[in-house]
């Protein structure tokens, strides 16, 4: 089965005065249909510019400097401007952060409604009237067919942010992009459009890429979670594996430094020295490797690829079945930590 | 240091022999959010009150962090701001160590009084001046209250502070824009410690920062209270993270303190019905795969709250008087419970069928 979505080796580079920085390093992941892929990683790791790569609405001058976007197998990230915006709103739906800037404040809900259904679909106005209240009746607007005549500052903001959702899949999408849904929304109302979020995507088959830097919101809600560091991939895999047994150093950082509704709330709460480079700083070799507990001589001159474990795939020397045998104490730390140490192996040969 | 040892720690310092640092009593605050009067007669329009804070009566031990918890709009910093004198409150009192800290005339314990409050702020990018070196920013505190004889033990105690927060101090040279986030907050919590408080006031500490980060500042605010003894009002909507810092909890809504209990407590066993909700709502790294209830309806407009109990609308649990009668605080073991579930009525099984 073709993927909905397939990222290939993307590279995004910002060329500023003082040179160009990447902000999207040889990133490569796959949503399949009907899936729920989480993309998390702490500000500056690239999430959001992923986002607007594969939509097409890189801020300029971001732009794409190598790999490719397939949208349904086929190449999207070269697409002329007009082309693009066909795909744009019809084969991907947008969700973005504060639904207050996501909707124009001018313009009637309805209205806002209409437009894109007239856009991508042909049908008579009367058509995508009734098309649009639909749409809100079902994202839970009581009232809807009242409602359309709204504006947009009528509403509160999770009743905005469901408008932004009826907007998203007016024109029937295979992808939903949705960049931090619900960091606007309290706790309460989260939950509703979370979960709202993922049930109309189920019905309708769509897949969904959910960015976040809310671990316990891509815990619950995604079905395969992409982690970002400084740009790069840092591990990808189902939820629960890399939520319960992290195989890259920085995930395992990440989930021990969560405080949870779970476990003894006296304990201390793990922390990774330091914080994620700069853009302009990143250093050589692994990105992670100065806040790494268990850095290996190679991980400062050389950058890991992807390496599969028996779970979810990493980027991490100490996964490297082809690898050199890391010093024992710090292999025993790792293993420790749940990482599944291959590097230096027997199947591994000479090393 | 340990989880045990950690714990026998708080208890030692939460002994229940000591006299509470902070009682605040029946704190209210009404803003007035009216036109001005010729708009509102040529408008024909009332006046526009907004009851931030409703009559919130709570105390916290020496020691201990009291943590209020509350989604946007329920008043937690409203409180905060008339806590460490910032705004004053339309209503009730605010006691630190015995003196009312609104009600005192003489200027020189007023300062007294506001050396041993301070307070850490969410956005550590917008509460330092990006135009003083931290150095300076740092001495402000120990000038003001005049607690170092001259330069040099000012600039000892200003390295002394960089040390305590884990910074370099040598770093007092430098400009707040060189320093991340996370190191940013802890220029702003060296600064809230530069006066020797007794009492910090934490308003979403770490909202503004990253996860890997958060870790590093609650457990930097953790050891400086078992070093120093500090007590900690710590503002917060992350319930895990209240979980992790607090010895007890207090849950607003719509600025009427609904619950509250020992942190321990009110994350075991919940009374309120909002408690349980917002419990229930919250995504957590634990609970992945889990189907959660699902919850009905947003917090309402705080300008026209509903009237007898403000959660009635959205509470499973509704009875007739809920929509009528303001609910008393009812005592339920170590808890305190503003719902009528609790106040030993009989509600003709109502009060069973809740948990």
């Amino acid at each position: 089965m073709t993927a909905t979505l397939s990222v290939r080796n993307l590279r995004v580079e910002i060329p500023t005065r003082h040179g160009v920085l990447t902000a999207i390093d040889d990133l490569s992941f796959d949503i399949a249909p009907g899936e729920v892929l989480g993309v998390v990683g702490e500000s500056g790791a690239g999430k959001s510019i992923t986002g607007s790569a594969i939509i097409g609405l890189l801020d300029p001058p971001g732009r794409i400097a190598g790999g490719e976007i397939l949208l349904g197998g086929e190449r999207i990230d070269n697409l002329p401007p007009p082309a693009m915006r066909r795909v744009r709103g019809k084969r991907i739906g947008m969700i973005f952060q504060d639904p207050l800037t996501s909707l124009n404040p001018l313009y009637r809900i309805g209205d806002q409604l209409t437009q894109t259904i007239l856009t991508h679909e042909k049908m008579t106005a009367r058509a995508a009237l009734d098309k649009a209240e639909r749409l809100l009746v079902e994202v839970g607007i009581p009232a809807a067919g009242a409602r359309l005549s709204s504006y947009p500052h009528q509403f509160s903001g999770g009743m905005r942010q469901r408008v932004v959702i009826a907007l998203a899949l007016a024109a029937d999408p295979e992808l939903v992009v949705a960049d931090e849904p619900t960091t606007a929304l309290d706790v309460s109302v989260q939950a509703q459009v979370i979960s709202l979020l993922k049930r109309l995507c189920k019905d309708r088959g769509a897949s969904v890429m959910l960015i976040t830097h809310d671990m316990g919101v891509i815990a619950e809600t995604a079905d395969r979670v992409c982690v970002l560091y400084a740009g790069r991939l840092a591990e990808i895999g189902k939820v629960r594996d890399v939520v319960k047994h992290p195989q890259h150093p920085y995930t395992h950082g990440l989930m021990t430094a969560i405080p949870s509704l779970k476990g003894d709330p006296d304990a201390r709460l793990e922390q990774i020295p330091g914080s994620m480079p700069r853009l302009g700083a990143i250093p050589e070799g692994c990105a992670f490797n100065p806040r790494c507990g268990f850095r290996l001589e190679r991980c400062r001159a050389e950058r890991p690829a992807a390496y599969p474990t028996s779970r979810s795939e990493a980027s991490c020397f100490l996964l490297d079945a082809a690898g050199r045998a890391p010093p024992p104490e710090t292999a025993t730390a790792a293993r420790a930590a749940g990482i599944e140490v291959r590097a230096g192996a027997p199947t591994g040969a000479d090393a | 240091m340990s989880a045990a040892e950690t714990r026998t720690a708080r208890l030692a310092i939460s002994s229940p022999d000591a006299a509470p640092l902070v009682e605040i009593d029946g704190l209210g605050r009404v803003f007035d959010l009216s036109k001005r009067w010729l708009n509102r007669v040529l408008d024909g329009s009332g006046k526009v009150m907004l009851t931030a804070v409703d009559g919130v009566s709570l105390s916290i031990e020496r020691g201990g962090t009291y943590a209020l918890v509350g989604e946007s709009g329920s008043g937690k910093s409203t409180i905060a701001k008339m806590v460490v004198g910032l705004l004053p409150p339309t209503s009730g009192s605010v006691h630190i160590a015995g003196a009312d800290i609104w009600a005192e005339r003489s200027l020189a314990r007023q300062r007294q009084l506001r050396r041993r409050i301070q307070m850490i702020f969410q956005d550590p990018y917008a509460s330092l001046n990006p135009r003083w070196r931290v150095g300076s920013i740092l001495a402000e505190p120990i000038k003001a209250f005049g607690l170092a004889a001259d330069a040099a033990a000012r600039e000892a105690r200003v390295g002394e502070l960089l040390s305590l927060v884990g910074l370099d101090p040598r770093d007092s040279a430098k400009f707040p824009h060189e320093f991340s986030g996370g190191q940013r907050q802890r220029i702003a919590i060296a600064r809230a410690l530069a006066s020797e408080p007794e009492f910090i006031v934490c308003d979403e500490p770490t909202s503004a920062l990253d996860v890997s980060v958060q870790a590093q500042v609650l457990n930097l605010l953790r050891d400086l209270q078992q070093r120093l003894g500090l007590t900690y009002l710590f503002i917060s909507h992350n319930l895990a993270v209240v979980r992790h810092m607090a010895t007890r909890v207090g849950v607003l809504y719509l600025g009427r303190l609904v619950e509250e209990a020992p942190a321990r407590e009110l994350f075991a066993a919940p009374k309120h019905p909002y408690t349980k909700m917002l419990l229930d709502a919250v995504p957590d790294i634990g609970m992945e795969g889990v189907e959660r209830p699902s919850i009905a309806g947003e917090i309402p407009n705080p300008i026209n709250p509903p009237p007898g109990c403000h959660f009635h609308p959205r509470c499973p649990h509704v009875m007739p008087q809920c929509r009528t009668v303001v609910p008393p605080s009812c005592a339920a073991g170590d808890a305190k419970v503003l719902c009528h579930l609790y106040d030993g009525a009989d509600h003709a099984g109502t009060a069973r069928s809740a948990p």
